[in-house]
């Protein structure tokens, strides 16, 4: 048993502040991707033909009841197996956006449902195309009401980024398996990582916070 | 598909779907007793234990579950802790679900109508009996549905464990999948004992539910 020196943390802040980075547009990209892919998986299983409805029902049924590990292992491999080799960081990516996706899209679907039918028929009476009722009434008021799950849901993604390391990923966890595999000192680098999501957590929250509240305040 | 290479592979997967839900339950149980702990301390009168309940769900919740067992299994022998994989797991997960559940227990003694406790006390009960005889029955119906989700994601984040070499699904799935190149093929066995355990925690939540449903 060695003494505790979190002082050896000190050489590897630029190695730990890019993986910070990269944790970030992880989270971002995946956020992003999630975001426009739930309101597309939600869409298609409320509205498309069943030929289309079905497999996405499917698919989302499957993302649920799986590990999101498992999930990147699929990708990674998979897409290489058919054929796309893509670099980690985009399998990453997209693992990340579509699990969360998943889950963005069963809320969105209660969200649309919610949004009053007299909406969609005022819509189409002035003359709205079914399209144009979506995009332009239904969908910004349904992720208006929904927004507090979705954010939720990114404040989970952000912590589950870090499983993306697994697949090689150089984001924060992986920074820190690089000091570590020079150092040997597992514990006061993960414990500087579990600050640093906290850190990321709490800017994360207040952020959604404050989104909320305008949004509440605009209604 | 390789349908051959399935079966043949299938058996290390039942093999390691058994280790997945020993994992599960025994985290579980150690959560619901890390649960129960912090949720009573969280709702005490003492400002100190208040504290330490809000900072422990804060912090477990804040960071990632994957960074704690880290700091447990990797971290551990620095501090004089020594744990086997299975045994870093369980307290690890155990540890970290515990901090989800005390808001599930927390939610469902707060969702117990407030005029049951002044009833109760009116007639004459101590605080004491108030929550063993009055809150805590109707409480523990109110929690049966947010601990069962609790359940669920924790039976999918049990697969963290395969990252500090505990044999379970993922970990099995990750082998496979580096040895025969068949990702599909491993990941359709693998999701499909993960399905069958989650429909099975499930279907048990939506039972018990509907057994205990207050009408």
């Amino acid at each position: 048993m060695q003494g505790l020196d979190f002082s050896v943390v000190t050489p590897y802040t630029d190695l730990l502040f890019m993986g910070v980075w990269w944790t970030v547009v992880l989270t971002i990209s995946g956020a992003v991707i999630s975001f426009f892919f739930g309101i597309f998986f939600a869409v298609a299983v409320l509205y498309a033909p069943k030929v289309i409805a079905y497999p996405i029902r499917f698919f989302m049924w499957l993302f649920m009841g799986t590990p999101l590990l498992l999930q990147l292992f699929l990708i990674y491999f998979g897409l290489a197996q058919i054929g796309l080799n893509v670099p980690a960081l985009a399998a990453g990516i997209i693992g990340l956006g579509l699990h969360f996706a998943v889950y963005n899209a069963d809320v969105m679907r209660a969200g649309i449902v919610a949004v009053d039918a007299g909406q969609t028929e005022g819509a189409r009476s002035i003359g709205f195309g079914r399209f144009q009722t979506l995009r332009y009434v239904v969908i910004p008021q349904a992720v208006r009401n929904t927004l507090p799950s979705i954010g939720n849901n990114l404040i989970v993604l952000l912590k589950e980024s870090s499983l993306v390391s697994i697949i090689g990923i150089a984001e924060l966890v992986h920074s820190a398996q690089l000091a570590i595999s020079e150092t040997f000192r597992p514990f006061e680098f993960y414990i500087t990582v579990a600050a640093l999501y906290y850190i990321l957590n709490l800017v994360l929250e207040t952020g959604l916070r404050q989104v909320e509240k305008q949004v509440e305040v605009s209604r | 598909m390789d349908f051959p290479l399935m079966l043949r592979v299938f058996p290390f997967f039942v093999e390691a779907a058994w280790v997945t839900v020993q994992i599960s339950v025994l985290s579980l149980l150690l959560g619901l007793v890390v649960a129960a702990i912090i949720a009573s301390a969280k709702m005490s009168g003492s400002f100190v234990l208040r504290t330490i309940g809000s900072l422990y769900v804060s912090v477990f919740r804040g960071t990632p579950c994957l960074i704690q067992l880290f700091v447990l299994y990797f971290g551990g022998p620095q501090i004089g802790i020594n744990l086997d994989p299975f045994a870093a797991g369980v307290i690890g997960l155990g540890l970290n679900i515990g901090a989800y559940m005390a808001e599930s227990i927390r939610g469902g003694i707060i969702g117990v109508d407030r005029g049951q406790v002044e009833a109760s006390r009116t007639i004459g009960f101590s605080r004491l009996q108030t929550l063993r005889l009055v809150v805590l029955p109707q409480a523990a119906r109110l929690m049966i549905r947010p601990l069962g989700v609790n359940a669920v994601g924790l039976i999918k984040g049990s697969a963290l464990v395969s990252t500090i070499s505990v044999v379970e699904l993922t970990y099995t799935a990750q082998r496979f999948i580096g040895s025969t190149y068949k990702p599909f093929e491993i990941f359709g066995i693998a999701a499909l004992l993960y399905m069958i355990i989650v429909y099975v925690v499930a279907r048990a939540v939506d039972v018990l539910d509907r057994r205990y449903a207050i009408n």
